[in-house]
């Protein structure tokens, strides 16, 4: 059994048989003995201090002047062994750092939470996968008491931790927006408000808010700030950039939004994305909105959840499955 | 209190001598060389802390027994500014990634106890010590 205290034996066997012989498997001994010290913690000076040992006691008749140098190589190693005491230290912090990240992102899933509507005219499909561990990328959805169905989307300008603390401030600000019908440019003015108010002013937010009304089919919108969907029209086999006008979120108080109306046939579909979808890169560059658009064709056949599912699992694929921003996608597909 | 000897830090010379008298009770007390150059590293670099950021002060070298044990106690004082925020200086990574040595936290890990105190504007006091096997 190996144990801190026979390591000076191993060294001084493994030495003298270098020292008989130097020979490539001697050698190797001493790459293992180097592991098991690292194992047992044996710091550089310490090594020194077994070498020197050993060595005076296989050649008695050493020269006092190399013995003595010993002591200076020792010396000279103390900064590394502190280095190396301080790495592993810093590793051990690390590790925790890594844990504490992984609950933060489970705290924040729950937080974030939202549950995807079940009603008769329309099919939702959605999902949201973080760059990293935590999430800058939020959507909500909500079924008011007229059975109007709002969807938000909003990506924070940035990713990892800070951007995600910043999204669970939208989410309670939208929790607290009042009951009664969410007109989509009333929600994103009143986030705009809170985001003005309580977020540093270096970080910006991009959202979209859209409220569906299935009595007449009706969708309404407004974006500050949001990547554009996509709109598709059944009834031509044809795509639209959805398009809308408005200022970030947080920029100025101030701020008015513009809402945009639309009538959404049988068969249509309503595209929300954050931009880590329209900003996928491959090794020729950033994909094209026509690309996504040939994605969303291709998937078009199956359910929208199975839908978004599929067309994130094909990015991945395409950029080597290293996702550089958040990606969110969320189809909306009315039923003929 | 059976022996003490300090030596004033004012110019650089002055922190080999504190590493002198420090390697030398060290010796005295049986302590191997590995622990000799641990003890002397550390008192090097509290005379260097006290050297580059107060100016001066002094580097004081106390044998210990207690309950059977003997070991030594290092003693750096100085009037400098003191430190204001002691948990930033105590964490890796803040002195050492600027080159600047092992800083605060390697000196504590060369030695068994560390205390530090410090009140800004009047200057710090750090007591380190090491225990013989």
């Amino acid at each position: 059994m190996d144990n801190r205290e026979n390591m000076e034996k191993k060294y001084l066997e493994a030495l003298s048989t270098y020292l008989k012989d130097q020979n490539e498997q001697a050698l190797y001994q001493g790459q293992k003995i180097s592991r098991l010290h690292i194992k047992y913690n044996i710091s550089p000076e310490e090594i020194i201090s077994m070498h020197k040992n050993n060595l005076i006691d296989l050649y008695p008749d050493l020269p006092e002047k190399v013995v003595d140098s010993f002591d200076f190589l020792l010396e000279v190693m103390m900064g590394y062994g502190i280095a190396y005491r301080e790495h592993q230290s810093l590793r051990h912090q690390q590790q925790e750092l890594k844990t504490e990240i992984e609950i933060a992102a489970n705290v924040q899933h729950t937080l974030l939470e939202t549950e995807i509507p079940d009603i008769k005219s329309l099919e939702i499909g959605a999902i949201s996968v973080p760059a990293r561990q935590m999430n800058g990328d939020y959507y909500h959805f909500v079924e008011d008491e007229n059975e109007c169905i709002g969807v938000g989307i909003a990506d924070v300008i940035g990713k990892g931790i800070p951007a995600a603390l910043c999204m669970s401030m939208i989410k309670y600000a939208m929790d607290s927006l009042p009951e009664h019908r969410h007109e989509p440019n009333s929600v994103l003015e009143s986030l705009n408000r809170v985001v003005e108010h309580n977020v540093d002013p270096s970080m910006f937010i991009t959202m979209f808010y859209g409220l569906y009304d299935p009595h007449n089919r009706q969708f309404s919108y407004a974006s500050a700030g949001h990547e554009p969907g996509f709109y598709y029209d059944a009834a031509t086999g044809t795509f639209s950039d959805l398009d809308a006008k408005g200022l970030l979120l947080g920029v100025d108080k101030k701020t008015r939004y513009r809402q945009y109306e639309k009538k959404v046939n049988g068969g249509d579909m309503i595209i929300l994305l954050s931009d880590g979808v329209t900003e996928c890169r491959t090794n020729d560059g950033f994909i094209e909105r026509e690309t996504l658009i040939g994605f969303i064709k291709k998937n078009m056949h199956l359910q929208a959840q199975e839908m978004v599912n599929n067309i994130y699992k094909q990015l991945e694929k395409m950029q080597n499955f290293q996702l550089r921003d958040d990606f969110t996608l969320i189809i909306l597909k009315s039923k003929v | 209190m059976e022996f003490q000897s300090c030596v004033k830090i004012i110019n650089e010379w002055d922190i080999v001598a504190a590493r002198q008298l420090g390697r030398n009770v060290a010796k005295e007390l049986g302590f191997g060389t590995v622990d000799q150059a641990r003890i002397t590293t550390a008192i090097s670099e509290l005379a260097r802390n006290i050297y580059l950021y107060a100016g001066q002060g002094s580097v004081c070298i106390e044998k210990l027994n207690e309950d059977g044990k003997s070991g030594l106690k290092i003693i750096a004082e100085d009037q400098g500014p003191g430190i204001e925020d002691i948990r930033r200086v105590m964490e890796d990574g803040y002195t050492t990634s600027g080159g600047l040595g092992a800083g605060l936290p390697g000196a504590k890990r060369l030695m068994d106890e560390f205390d530090i105190e410090s009140i800004p504007g009047e200057g710090t006091t750090i007591v380190a010590m090491k225990w013989l096997r």
